[in-house]
């Protein structure tokens, strides 16, 4: 395969087919975690290691599933997997699965993954679509993280709180408190996270209208060097 | 090819699907197999580190993880606790519950032998955050004004918030939530002078 199609995978995946942001998908689990920017990167980070590790094994099994029972086939496969993470991290990162813990259940339901599955990693090889669950899962964690942090901001006057109990106490430099603000508790709750969402989804429409716009103002010699 | 025409036949699809669940059933097992231990360890860690938060230090010097006793209370087993030093009980430490705003409030609570409370804290619930949160020690220190109170100390009318006419403050624009963990105090006071005998027997 060539560069520019690894390159073209990563562009989909944090961009053009972002699972929060274009495909609209999981949005269950984006509602619920996103209290806080560091809720939103731990359930990013652990769908991403499900992601990954689904899409290598559906990609594994790919010739072997018949296309009739492939859906059952990928949520047992799926649900066994969450299954297995989960108590792995309860068993061995136990300080960071209590803080996550809630989450990694709910990991099952995130319909982006079997979506990765049925649209991807089904037609691709396994390190493509290893690839391809690192590229999507990458750009679900930017999306997460985006939208837990405006809420928090907005909504508690933080951001990253807790930082260093997800990711070591060497993290906690990336904890800010904005000193006396009382916070917006309607952030925090679910109507702020619609809100914060349809505001980014608009912001990336016209930012999307806008390139588009630019791209055909161009003389048709720039696009093709670009 | 070999193997489009084998995945053609009726037989092909209910024996993978069969195949699939006893592959996953056999992980899961291992899975659990190997974890289950770790499991384990983690969760008696985490139960004794809560029990030892609300038991101040120097009142225990036994494994009061194995030295329980388990009593009824509204048709609930409690599993109480037993802090002993140099082989006389000195507290009993149990979990008592109660509907708060969004439901049920987990609380730890120790008492010493004359019924006085040595510590209190939240252990489990869902209510809103930012809210009725407030009871966690992690956030307001609200749920330390528990320690050294007792069942008549403050009167039994007095045992509610001050929106109540009690003696417990309760947080702008929740109330619900410290009414309960007050309730669920109280009631833990009272199962334990209605069970001391046993509690200590």
């Amino acid at each position: 395969m060539s560069d520019q199609a690894y390159g073209r995978i990563f562009k989909d995946g944090l961009w053009e087919q972002n699972v929060v942001f274009a495909q609209m998908l999981a949005l269950c689990p984006t509602m619920a975690v996103t209290t806080s920017g560091t809720n939103g990167l731990g359930m990013g980070l652990a769908s991403t290691v499900v992601l990954v590790v689904s899409n290598m094994l559906v990609a594994m099994i790919r010739h072997t599933v018949s296309s009739q029972v492939r859906i059952p086939v990928f949520v047992v496969l799926i649900a066994t997997l969450v299954t297995i993470v989960d108590m792995a991290m309860n068993a061995w990162l136990h300080e960071l699965y209590k803080v996550l813990g809630l989450f990694i259940a709910l990991i099952v339901v995130n319909c982006a993954i079997l979506g990765r599955a049925e649209a991807y990693a089904v037609k691709n090889g396994v390190w493509v679509s290893a690839l391809d669950g690192i590229a999507m899962g990458l750009g679900f964690t930017a999306a997460l993280t985006l939208i837990g942090l405006i809420r928090e901001l907005l909504g508690a006057g933080t951001l990253f709180a807790q930082a260093s109990q997800l990711l070591g106490p060497s993290f906690a430099f990336l904890e800010v408190q904005v000193p006396d603000y009382g916070g917006a508790l309607l952030m925090i709750l679910p109507p702020g996270g619609f809100a914060v969402l349809g505001f980014l989804l608009a912001g990336k429409r016209l930012l999307d209208q806008r390139l588009a716009e630019r791209a055909a103002a161009l003389p048709m010699a720039d696009v093709a060097s670009a | 090819m070999m193997l489009e025409s084998i995945r053609e036949k009726m037989a092909y699809q209910p024996l993978l699907l069969g195949i699939v669940a006893l592959l996953a059933s056999a992980a899961l097992a291992l899975a659990s197999g190997a974890t289950g231990a770790a499991i384990a360890a983690a969760e008696a860690k985490d139960l004794r580190d809560s029990l030892s938060e609300v038991l101040p230090a120097g009142l225990a010097d036994n494994d009061f993880l194995s030295d329980t006793v388990d009593l009824e209370k509204d048709g609930k087993t409690v599993t109480i606790y037993r802090a002993r030093q140099g082989g006389t009980m000195t507290a009993a430490l149990f979990k008592v519950s109660e509907r708060g705003y969004a439901g049920e409030i987990q609380v730890l609570m120790a008492v010493d032998m004359s019924g006085r409370i040595l510590g209190v804290r939240v252990l489990k619930h869902s209510e809103t955050p930012g809210l009725g949160d407030k009871i966690e020690v992690r956030k307001t220190p609200w749920v330390l004004d528990f320690a050294g109170k007792a069942l008549g100390e403050p009167a039994a009318e007095l045992w509610a918030v001050k929106k109540d006419n009690g003696v417990f403050e309760q947080f702008a624009g929740a109330t619900v939530t410290p009414r309960a963990v007050v309730k669920a105090v109280k009631g833990g006071l009272a199962f334990f002078a209605a069970h001391q005998r046993e509690i200590s027997a």
